[in-house]
């Protein structure tokens, strides 16, 4: 089990912020559950892509590197790809929230009367 | 790899206290706490292009939730839970214990083995194929080039959707009001 004690540790992160997510009444926090939930998956990708006693995925002109002791670069540039987007749909989130703050005085989701469904 | 576990600890510490914090500013900043360790935990795991990235979005993620926050309810007065999204949470949390001890016993590779069938290829090919001598440079902006391409659409989809949700509301309704009278 030792083995796979690092990718218990990323789950927990995930359950903390699926958890918030599901939980909390502050939109704020529900946007702060959404934000450690991804980096959780992040994370979980670089984790699987690690080689024990590996190199970065870069190669020297003044070193010999053999490819065969690089980690996996293929998760290292989906992650990327996926930073990015995750700081796209944060910002737009917030965009949201500072929005119905100011239509509603709060950030509170359960006096939003007109968000019921 | 000792380091790895402090980190990680560290940052699920800062994680629950984000979560239930009152402050909402301290909230902010300690969600700081995670995303900084997690740049340095992409170091040590020889994943430096990930850790300058992850730095830069994790400030600019910062700065936006700042501005949302200050002056605003600041001294949080409800911070309580849902009852029927604490019950969700705890089924959810149930899923999601019992679906890790299926991947676990299944088919994820132990820590420290990484399944390289697909990118095996790219470090073998990087530097003859692109002459990049960065192989995840090289993924993302040759081997993957569309995938980047789809990343850029998605950023500045989101740009206008923020434009557009934060442009200021009821200028034209005033001009109509004028108008008619």
């Amino acid at each position: 089990m030792n083995a796979y004690l690092p990718y218990v540790f990323c789950m927990i992160l995930f359950c903390i912020g699926i958890y918030a997510i599901l939980s909390k009444r502050n939109i704020i926090k529900i946007i702060l559950g959404v934000v450690i939930a991804e980096y959780a998956v992040n994370l979980f990708f670089v984790l699987v892509a690690y080689k024990a006693g590996g190199r970065a995925a870069i190669f020297s002109e003044t070193e010999v590197i053999l490819p065969e002791s690089m980690v996996d670069p293929l998760p290292h540039a989906l992650v990327l790809t996926s930073i990015v987007i995750g700081l796209a749909t944060t910002a737009f989130l917030i965009a949201l929230a500072i929005r119905l703050y100011g239509k509603y005085g709060t950030f509170d989701i359960t006096r939003m009367r007109e968000l019921r469904g | 790899m000792i380091e790895l576990y402090v980190l990680l600890g560290l940052m699920i510490a800062g994680a629950i206290i984000a979560i239930e914090v009152k402050n909402l500013l301290s909230a902010v900043v300690a969600v700081g706490i995670v995303g900084l360790g997690l740049s340095i935990i992409f170091i040590l795991l020889k994943a430096p292009d990930v850790a300058l990235t992850q730095i830069v979005v994790e400030i600019a993620a910062l700065i936006l939730l700042i501005r949302a926050t200050i002056h605003r309810d600041i001294a949080e007065k409800s911070c309580g839970s849902r009852p029927f999204g604490a019950i969700m949470g705890i089924l959810f949390l149930g899923l999601a214990v019992i679906a890790a001890f299926v991947t676990f016993n299944g088919g994820l590779n132990p820590f420290g083995e990484p399944l390289m069938t697909v990118s095996r290829f790219y470090p073998l090919d990087a530097v003859s194929g692109t002459g990049a001598t960065n192989v995840v440079a090289s993924v993302i902006l040759d081997y993957r080039a569309y995938d980047t391409l789809g990343e850029a659409t998605v950023l500045f989809t989101a740009v206008i959707g923020v434009l557009t949700v934060m442009r200021r509301l009821g200028k034209k309704k005033e001009e109509d009001l004028q108008d008619s009278k």
